[in-house]
């Protein structure tokens, strides 16, 4: 049953460990520097916040302080990947992808090095800090953008794996990470592989309807799954941690199956994932969405959960959503 | 305004600064998240800007002729909050709002929330273009108010900062005044550290700018240099504050680990006695 390998119980919020999946850059960063001396880490002045501190103590002579300066954050990158290094620069993601995005344009993706881009503080659940800092349009900066592969890892621990592997994929690559404690619910067995979407729930029937998401909401759009299940709907639950390139076999697959799709993320709806989907499926498939994300506003201080309540993006507002596609089925 | 301070003002203005420190310090408590190092440093430069040197009615935020004051470093709003609270602007009250759901009082400044903010932000080294446009905007139109534009040392790290200066000095903005609170510290550690800045004032001196340095603390030396920025026609003017971060509170005072954390509440409590008992008496550095 279990093919994801999830953790057991999953449903006990309240006992599963909480990390932010910046924990999980971070370490899976300093694992990167230690099977490859090429990969170096550039901060603007946000190596705590970013958890590259951890790879600065372990690797001094291959941390670079850049101070607040992003642009050059990323055209150094640039050079060094050049050269033939393999550069993460990290920072806030509202200030990297967020302002220097003609420089990733230019040097990083027209000039194709493995420059990792990797976006901190993303999403609503950044919290107090306000609108400025929660970045809600990266996925879409990042995913209309040629050459770049995008990558919204849902916990600490997929974060880890998906930093070791846009460590090795050659390819300029982008990872979104946020600040607060969230559910772990993946484990150390869970497939992770860049461009394949991992079914995290399968009804033993044919599914009512396939929610796909990514990012840390998938927590909440699995907890949606349990709950309906117990009025009788059954969805599929797909974890599409990489946005680009999508993964069009699965969910062409999930759609088929289920003929009714929500997708789920921390973002704003306009060019997300939910955008990807319906991209690839009014093509391929067309079939019934609803869209889980950021309606078209920007975000405000709070606490991170209360955020993602107001938001229209908690366990409730993903039911609502499956129950309305429902309607939409032919 | 007279062109020299008077004593019983400055009394009047460090009394004022405590005092606003003190409903800072109730603010970061209330939040549970914010920066404390920067605002305590800017408090005094920010209680001589309300209470003496702006020409403002917080009655009336939207008044055409009003001095125009923008904040680059969005992160230290909360001493921006505190004092305009105590200028009348908004309930001194409302500061325990800081930072909750559906405040005006985000964690950096909304100016679609509260539009005497003039401008919105948090992303750093923005703040000079803005206040670069809008005095060349009033120069235009021939308008008689000033700009002042409030930025961090940090910031300077930042290519859209020099780029502003660069302009300012170009189009000779002499109605344009920066002031930048110098107190040698940013996220990851001291400035000179993460990204050398010095000789700042020859920086700003190589690209047209009029520079002055003064004690950020010495209510005296704020007011002569806006004054003596007032008088320069040909040039934009810098002046660079010399500050503690922390000011006023031991603890806190040239410790960079103090920039983006509120205080506990047992701290606060502390550090609200330290500043009352001090009863009003902040004296200057260089005094
Ligand atoms: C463009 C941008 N990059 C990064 C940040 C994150 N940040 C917030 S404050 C800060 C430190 C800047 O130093 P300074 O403003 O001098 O800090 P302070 O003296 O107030 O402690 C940084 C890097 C930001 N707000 N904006
Ligand atoms: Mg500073």
């Amino acid at each position: 049953m279990n093919k994801a390998k999830l953790v057991d119980n999953l449903a006990d919020k309240n006992n599963l460990e909480s990390f932010p999946t910046r924990d999980g850059f971070g370490k899976g960063l300093v694992q990167a520097g230690e099977q490859d001396e090429r990969v170096v880490v550039l901060c603007a002045d946000l190596s705590e916040s970013t958890r590259t501190h951890w790879f600065k103590e372990k690797f001094p002579e291959r941390f670079i302080q850049m101070g607040v300066a992003e642009q050059n954050l990323a055209t150094v990158a640039s050079g060094l990947a050049q050269y033939g290094k393999i550069p993460f620069i990290a920072s806030y993601a509202a200030f990297s992808p967020g302002r220097n995005n003609e420089q990733i344009r230019t040097t990083i993706a027209l000039n194709n090095v493995p420059v990792k881009i990797v976006g901190a503080h993303a999403g609503i659940s950044v919290g107090p800090d306000g609108a400025t800092h929660q970045q809600l349009e990266d996925i879409a900066l990042m995913r209309a953008m040629p050459r770049i592969v995008v990558v919204v890892p849902c916990d600490m621990v997929e974060a880890r794996k998906a930093t070791l592997a846009i460590a090795i994929n050659n390819q300029p690559s982008y990872i979104r990470i946020g600040r607060s404690n969230t559910p772990v619910f993946t484990t150390d067995k869970t497939p992770f592989e860049i461009g394949r979407a991992e079914i995290f729930r399968q009804p033993a029937v044919t599914a009512d309807v396939a929610v796909i998401g990514c990012g840390i909401l998938l927590y909440n759009a699995l907890v949606a799954a349990e709950e309906l299940a117990r009025e009788g709907i059954e969805a599929t639950v797909v974890n599409s941690h990489t946005v680009k390139p999508l993964d069009g076999k699965t969910i062409l697959a999930v759609a088929k199956d289920a003929k009714a799709i929500v997708t789920v993320e921390e973002h704003q709806i306009s060019g997300g994932l939910g955008s990807a989907v319906a991209e690839f499926l009014a093509k391929n498939y067309p079939v019934p969405q609803e869209f889980i994300g950021v309606q078209d506003r920007f975000g405000e201080s709070g606490e991170p959960e209360e955020l993602i309540e107001a938001f229209g993006l908690g366990v409730e507002a993903i039911k609502t959503a499956v129950r309305k596609v429902l309607k939409r089925k032919s | 305004m007279s062109d020299h301070i008077h004593d019983d003002k400055i009394k009047e203005l460090e009394i004022k600064a405590n005092q606003i420190r003190q409903s800072l310090i109730e603010s970061l408590v209330s939040a549970g998240s914010g920066h404390t190092a920067g605002p305590l440093g800017m408090a005094d430069i920010f209680t001589a800007f309300y209470f003496h040197i702006l020409h403002h009615d917080p009655k009336r935020p939207d008044w055409d002729e009003r001095d125009r004051l923008i904040l680059s470093n969005g992160h230290i709003v909360p001493i921006r909050y505190a004092t305009m609270a105590h200028a009348g602007y908004f309930p001194i009250e409302e500061l325990k709002t800081l930072r909750k759901f559906g405040s005006r009082l985000q964690g950096h400044p909304e100016r679609e929330r509260m539009p005497a903010l003039e401008t919105t932000s948090g992303p750093l080294g923005s703040g000079l273009s803005q206040a670069a446009g809008i005095a060349y905007g009033a120069r235009i139109d021939k308008k008689a108010f000033r700009t002042y534009c409030f930025m961090s040392d940090g910031e300077h790290d930042a290519g859209n900062l020099w780029e502003a200066a660069m302009f300012a000095g170009k189009y000779k903005l002499s109605n344009l005044t920066g002031i930048v609170d110098r107190n040698n510290i940013q996220i990851d550690g001291m400035t000179e550290d993460i990204m050398p800045l010095e000789p700042l004032r020859e920086k700003y001196e190589a690209f047209g700018w009029h520079v002055m340095d003064i004690d950020g603390h010495n209510m005296e030396a704020i007011v002569d240099a806006v004054q003596e920025a007032k008088a320069i026609f040909e040039k934009p003017t810098l002046i660079l504050a010399h500050t503690i971060p922390g000011k006023g509170i031991e603890k806190i005072e040239f410790d960079f680990s103090w920039h983006g954390k509120p205080p506990k509440p047992e701290e606060g409590e502390q550090f609200l006695n330290e500043l009352r008992t001090l009863g009003g008496q902040i004296q200057s550095e260089h005094e």
